[in-house]
């Protein structure tokens, strides 16, 4: 692989991670922690939203992000193949 | 059956089950003891790390604090878990390219430096062994109360049991005895959280039924905010909007303290790719938010059916896991005005009741009338997270004794079997120590769980972060940040903590932030104190160089 290939695929992981943490902030410290109040008026079935996000929501969010990474990563892998055979 | 014997019977069963675990998953070489041999699948990973992460704490202490706490409790709730999405996407896939045993590994190499290594292993002791002796203490209060032994006897036979499957088995042993610990600890979290969901709102899945509504057709978390004002406590649900900057300080010191901690690390080391360091990371989050998610639920419904039960109780009529929790001291009932009555309320000069809010996980299944056996199951429970807990933290403490010092330090020459050995009598010696302080520790060991997650937070996690993403980081700037992030973070700790002996009151807090956040701060200022440093000085070594960006690519790759 080509130094300019390497650099390639260390930008596209750059990027993701960017992306994914950008909603893994807004998920916990931006949904449960500053903006917690303001979303406490807006009710989830018998959860104020705030309270959700602060003690389910952003958990869930966590999880997912994880995986959405993972196959990310995978394709990415192939992609530009640097993958584990 | 009284629910004496029924414990007897699942400690008896579960503890059966990992010795028998442990004989099987027996240790031959040092790559096995230190990793499992590198070979653990992903989801059987998962739940090891899992179980290694969930500690006593998480499961008898936190959703008691939750129930007492309301939203702030979220604090631990996030803080616990997002670090894992850190370790998902920032360390783990890299640690494992870079393909060692240890943290300070990883440090000594990529900072080529002798020092650097030594200020992370004397971190990645000091920290483990706080950590250690907690959870051999909680060995001893839970056999202690359940089993009716002495204290003592309890710590004994926690140590005999680790003694047994951590030193046969080492990593490999740990690994798979964590994966059964994890099977009984979740099903024992979870069982008495269904029971009472159904119980109270019909809904069986408590994460549900924590949003759903009780018989009479209000809202559960509602009515327990109407409870609460009508006792003069906060609101459940609401917000402190005078505690948000701290609660954010505090949630970030424990997500990036749990991305920086040795015992958690170590866990990607041990599956065979670096796809599966990826994947492991998300099962042992699926794994810990089944816990994550169900606590919170038994927050609200304990608070909720606690309230209900006992204020304005007549104190001839209380039930009678009242009385028994009343005799351990934990729960403290004194008729102020003479009415026998029991008034549970805000006013600290009209309240009645104190609670030590430990009891609540342990007390909910009996407060909701759940029979013996899940009782029961809830100790084996308790054991399994404390016992699981204490077997990854003294294996980095022997890795680091026989691997980190011995190895790379005194006795270079060692052979495989001399370092297998080694570290079969290094952690045999961490057992028993961590076992004797558990007996006798010293008072402050509660609070240095917060120096503990605070150091971590702002020495490794920066160090290993710049290691990986910022090619130009060198030694210089490495060792001062981590220098400059452990005093600032340790001074505050101690200053602030009057149990530590610091002076300090809540006033001089800056930017209101309490000891337990100080470690995000700690962070930051060692990020911007490493990068600084580094422009300054000379770049790495073109060898380190070439190292740093060889653990971007899962696969080597030739630049040609």
């Amino acid at each position: 692989m080509s130094e300019n290939n390497i650099n390639k695929y260390w930008q596209r992981n750059l990027r993701y991670l960017m992306i994914l943490l950008i909603i893994w902030f807004t998920a916990s410290f931006g949904c449960g922690i500053l903006f917690a109040d303001t979303l406490n008026t807006i009710k989830l079935g018998g959860f104020p939203l705030g309270f959700w996000f602060a003690q389910q929501g952003s958990i869930y969010v966590f999880v997912i992000l994880i995986f959405i990474y993972v196959s990310w990563m995978n394709k990415l892998d192939k992609e530009f193949d640097v993958d584990e055979k | 059956m009284e629910t004496q014997i029924w414990t007897y019977i699942m400690v008896g069963v579960t503890f059966g089950i990992y010795l028998a675990v442990a004989f099987w998953a027996k240790a031959g070489s040092t790559k096995e003891f230190y990793v499992a041999g590198g070979g653990v699948h992903p989801i059987a990973n998962g739940m090891a790390t899992a179980a290694d992460w969930m500690s006593a704490a998480s499961f008898l202490s936190m959703a008691g604090l939750i129930s007492f706490m309301g939203f702030g409790g979220a604090q631990y709730l996030m803080g616990w878990t997002g670090g894992y999405v850190l370790l998902a996407l920032l360390l783990a896939p890299y640690l494992r390219k870079f393909g060692k045993f240890t943290v300070p590994d990883f440090i000594g190499e990529r900072y080529y430096s002798k020092n650097a290594r030594l200020v992370a292993l004397i971190c990645a002791l000091f920290v483990s062994f706080t950590y250690v002796v907690g959870q051999m203490r909680g060995v001893g209060v839970a056999f202690a109360r359940f089993l009716d032994v002495q204290f003592e006897t309890g710590v004994l036979i926690g140590i005999g049991i680790v003694f047994f499957y951590a030193v046969l088995g080492g990593m490999k042993g740990i690994t798979y005895t964590q994966v059964a610990q994890y099977c009984v600890l979740i099903f024992a979290f979870t069982v008495p959280a269904i029971f009472i969901s159904l119980q109270m709102t019909g809904n069986p899945i408590p994460q549900l039924g924590f949003g759903g509504t009780l018989k009479d057709g209000t809202y559960l978390l509602d009515k327990l905010n109407q409870l609460s004002i009508d006792l003069g406590f906060e609101e459940y649900t609401s917000v402190d909007a005078n505690n948000t900057v701290n609660m954010f300080f505090i949630t970030a010191a424990l997500m990036f303290g749990t991305a920086g901690l040795p015992h958690v690390i170590v866990r990607f080391f041990t599956v065979p790719r670096v796809k599966d360091a990826r994947t492991s990371a998300g099962y042992a989050l699926v794994f810990i938010a089944i816990l994550y998610t169900t606590a919170p639920a038994i927050a609200a419904f304990a608070r909720t059916n606690f309230i209900n039960t006992v204020s304005n109780t007549a104190y001839m009529k209380v039930p009678a896991w009242f009385t028994n929790w009343e005799n351990t001291g934990l729960l403290k009932f004194e008729d102020k005005n003479s009415d026998g009555v029991i008034q549970y309320v805000a006013d600290k000069d009209l309240n009645e009741l104190t609670i030590d809010r430990d009891i609540m996980v342990l007390a909910n299944p009996e407060i909701a009338n759940l029979p013996a056996w899940v009782v029961a199951l809830v100790v084996a429970g308790g054991l399994a997270a404390a016992l699981s807990t204490a077997a990854g933290l003294l294996l980095v403490i022997s890795t680091s004794i026989s691997h980190d010092l011995l190895k790379s330090y005194l006795k270079p020459d060692i052979s495989e079997k001399g370092e297998l050995r080694a570290a079969r009598i290094a952690i045999a010696v961490a057992v028993v120590g961590a076992g004797l302080a558990g007996l006798n520790p010293p008072g402050f060991v509660a609070q240095v769980v917060a120096l503990a997650f605070g150091l971590a937070a702002s020495s490794f996690f920066p160090a290993i972060i710049l290691g990986i993403f910022d090619k130009r980081m060198n030694r210089e700037g490495a060792v001062s940040g981590m220098i400059v992030g452990i005093l600032l973070t340790a001074t505050y700790i101690i200053y602030f903590k009057p149990q530590l002996g610091g002076s300090g009151t809540p006033d001089g807090y800056w930017f209101g932030i309490s000891p337990e956040g100080i470690g995000a701060f700690g962070m930051l200022i060692n990020f911007i104190v490493a990068l600084l440093i580094s422009r300054l000085t000379a770049a790495p070594p073109k060898a380190v160089q070439e190292l740093t960006e060889s653990i971007r690519y899962p696969r080597r790759v030739s630049s040609d």
